[in-house]
């Protein structure tokens, strides 16, 4: 029995650890995917997520209705923010880098401003459950699950929707896309405003396990920028595997010595697969395909 | 500037070319400002700077050290950014890495026989190594682009996470704490050996000169090396990287050595400002940190030294008096400078009004 419970702890640490990288770099794969563009503000789409479900939650919303509200409001805020700005920058993909972290200096300050330093939080739901010594949070075993429900539900967006053949094949060739009358701006915007979408998803989420600050952002954009550099363009076969190499790493390295050698860890591993695999997993894996 | 200081009886043949060689590159096809002219103007520029502590007190003289103190990140991000293209958000890591190094070094060997400026040295020579060996990872491991900025700034962030959990007794090294969140403080400033008492570089006028000294000779060091053959490359690099490797240069090699002086020059100014303000914290490694000599850098002008220069003291006053109106707001005007910028003069906006001038002077001239 002792045996079980061990492989459950270790399942469960995995299991929060590979979720927290899933959910945090969906947002930023899908831009960085499809778009080529890195948005350093994608943080601050997390914060505004995570701030409008706090809000959405206190003023009598059940939780999931208050994320998927933080998760509208974020993507909403992506496509005016790319309307205005991004737009212009598609050709200068490092001058959107910079233009993204403007952005994202205002909205931190901005925030702080409006809001104060901290807003008062909706907490942990669900409560716990205990297996043999050790108690499990119910609500991190959802956010398990989701990130799986997410990674299937942006399969089907992709590979199975309109919306989707369209926005590959603008992603893919823009020109011809754009010659057999497909709106490629309007496709672009949409991708940003999703992928903003997805950043307000994972701040709804997260949002119950976290304190609310302006800087909250930045406990996200490690984490998910590594996955996305581990696993390269795709979100699939480069992403998705990379958030499991990384959670397991991560896990690890918590269970043994502590949260700060997980992110150390984490770095590493970003930094040995870049000078082994400089594709990412993706990269990697497709090699393989051929 | 076409004639060598020294007459031809003083030194022999060979050396007297190496030096007009070098002196020759401080004008050429990498940097802006040729002429008399410019060189008047620069001189007139050093001067008003060297008179300026005569006309104003203490106080604004101490800020306008701390000015120069960021130069040096400055001109080093100009070289790796606007020079190399390679868009590194990672500066502060060197920064910060290099002031706890100048911290523990003299807080265990203490400030006796210009013993800090052996400190200097070795925190910016750990600085620059480091940043080789980052260099070394990402541009021989054919990282390019967007991945760089990631990678930076991930090493920078960690390095933040890592400081700000070592308090306690048990993170020590010697006799230095290294104190977590809190950073580290205490360290004596920059301080030179004289017969009959040593002079303490507090924060001051004689602080003040040294600095200026400083970022001269960096400012003159730097024009010279990049219109020389290296700074001929690392454009070349910039411009298309697989010319420049079809016609035989290694450019893994010419992006790890940008890289490493543009770290060793971040390490500069992070041993500086420790020595400055005698303290150093982790959020000097932090996102914010991080931001700003971006936003010196890119609304300065990245693709030449003089505007990256001279752009950076100017964003970093404005900053400085932004922040004495109002802090909160400070931040929120520098990112809307910083996508201003991008989306009107992505060169940076010095560098478009010195070409700008520069063109009307020739149109005038004919």
């Amino acid at each position: 029995m002792d045996f079980f419970h061990t492989i459950f702890s270790v399942m469960y640490q995995f299991g929060d650890a590979f979720a927290f990288l899933v959910i945090s770099c969906a947002g930023l794969a899908v831009i960085f995917g499809m778009m080529g563009i890195i948005n350093l503000a994608h943080g601050e789409f997390i914060m505004c997520g995570a701030y409008v479900t706090s809000a959405a939650g206190r003023a009598g919303l059940p939780l999931p209705l208050a994320i998927l509200c933080g998760a509208l409001a974020a993507a909403i805020v992506g496509i005016v923010v790319e309307r205005l700005v991004i737009r212009h920058l598609y050709q200068r993909p490092l001058d959107s880098i910079i233009a993204t972290w403007g952005i994202s200096l205002i909205a931190t300050q901005g925030v702080l401003i409006l809001l104060g330093p901290t807003m008062a939080g909706v907490g942990t739901p669900l409560g716990s459950m205990a297996l043999g010594e050790r108690s499990y949070s119910i609500y991190r075993l959802v956010l398990f699950a989701t990130s799986i429900g997410l990674l299937g539900s942006l399969y089907l967006l992709f590979y199975r929707t309109r919306f989707g053949v369209i926005s590959r094949a603008t992603i893919q060739k823009p020109a011809m896309a754009r010659a057999l009358g497909v709106d490629t701006r309007r496709v672009y915007g949409l991708t940003f405003g999703l992928g903003a979408g997805l950043a307000g998803l994972a701040g709804g989420l997260y949002a119950p396990t976290m304190t609310m600050v302006p800087t909250m952002g930045a406990t996200f954009i490690v984490e998910s920028f590594v996955t996305v550099v581990v696993g390269g363009a795709d979100i699939f076969v480069g992403a998705a595997p990379a958030a499991a190499v990384l959670a397991i790493i991560r896990a690890s390295l918590t269970a043994w010595y502590g949260h700060l050698f997980g992110q150390i860890g984490l770095l590493v591993a970003v930094i040995v697969v870049i000078r082994v695999m400089p594709g990412g997993l993706s990269g990697f894996l497709k090699r393989f395909q051929r | 500037m076409s004639n060598a200081p020294n007459t031809p009886e003083q030194i022999s043949h060979s050396s007297r070319s190496t030096v007009s060689t070098w002196l020759a590159r401080l004008e050429g096809p990498q940097t802006m400002g040729r002429g008399p002219a410019f060189w008047v103007a620069m001189a007139a520029l050093v001067l008003a700077a060297s008179c300026y502590p005569a006309f104003s007190d203490p106080y604004t003289i101490g800020n306008a050290a701390y000015f120069m103190v960021w130069t040096f990140m400055a001109m080093g991000l100009g070289i790796v950014w606007g020079y190399c293209g390679v868009l590194s958000f990672g500066q502060t890591a060197f920064f910060g890495l290099a002031g706890y190094a100048y911290g523990v070094v003299t807080i265990n060997v203490g400030a006796a026989f210009g013993l800090t400026w052996l400190a200097l040295v070795l925190s910016v020579a750990i600085g620059g190594a480091f940043a080789l060996l980052i260099g070394y990872f990402m541009f021989y491991g054919r990282i390019k682009g967007v991945f760089i900025g990631i990678v930076t700034l991930s090493v920078t962030l960690v390095l933040e996470t890592f400081m700000a959990q070592t308090a306690g007794p048990n993170w020590r090294i010697g006799d230095a704490r290294l104190n977590g969140f809190n950073g580290m403080s205490g360290m004596p400033p920059l301080t030179v050996p004289w017969p009959g008492g040593d002079i303490v570089l507090y924060s001051g006028t004689a602080l003040y000169f040294v600095l200026l000294a400083m970022v001269v000779v960096c400012y003159l060091g730097l024009r010279m090396l990049l219109n020389a053959p290296f700074g001929n490359v690392l454009v070349a690099i910039r411009e298309n990287p697989e010319r420049a490797e079809m016609l035989g240069y290694d450019i893994r090699l010419y992006q790890t050595l940008a890289f490493g002086l543009g770290g060793a020059l971040a390490a500069l100014s992070g041993t500086l400002y420790t020595a400055w303000g005698q303290y150093i914290t982790p959020s000097s490694m932090g996102l914010t940190a991080a931001a700003l000599p971006i936003v010196w850098v890119a609304v300065g002008g990245r693709r030449d030294i003089t505007a990256t220069l001279l752009g950076s003291i100017l964003v970093i006053a404005g900053f400085q008096t932004l922040t004495i109106y109002g802090s909160q707001y400070a931040l929120i005007v520098m990112g809307a400078l910083l996508v201003f910028t991008v989306l009107v003069a992505p060169d940076g906006l010095i560098a478009t009004a010195m070409d700008w001038i520069g063109r009307t002077l020739r149109r005038t001239k004919r």
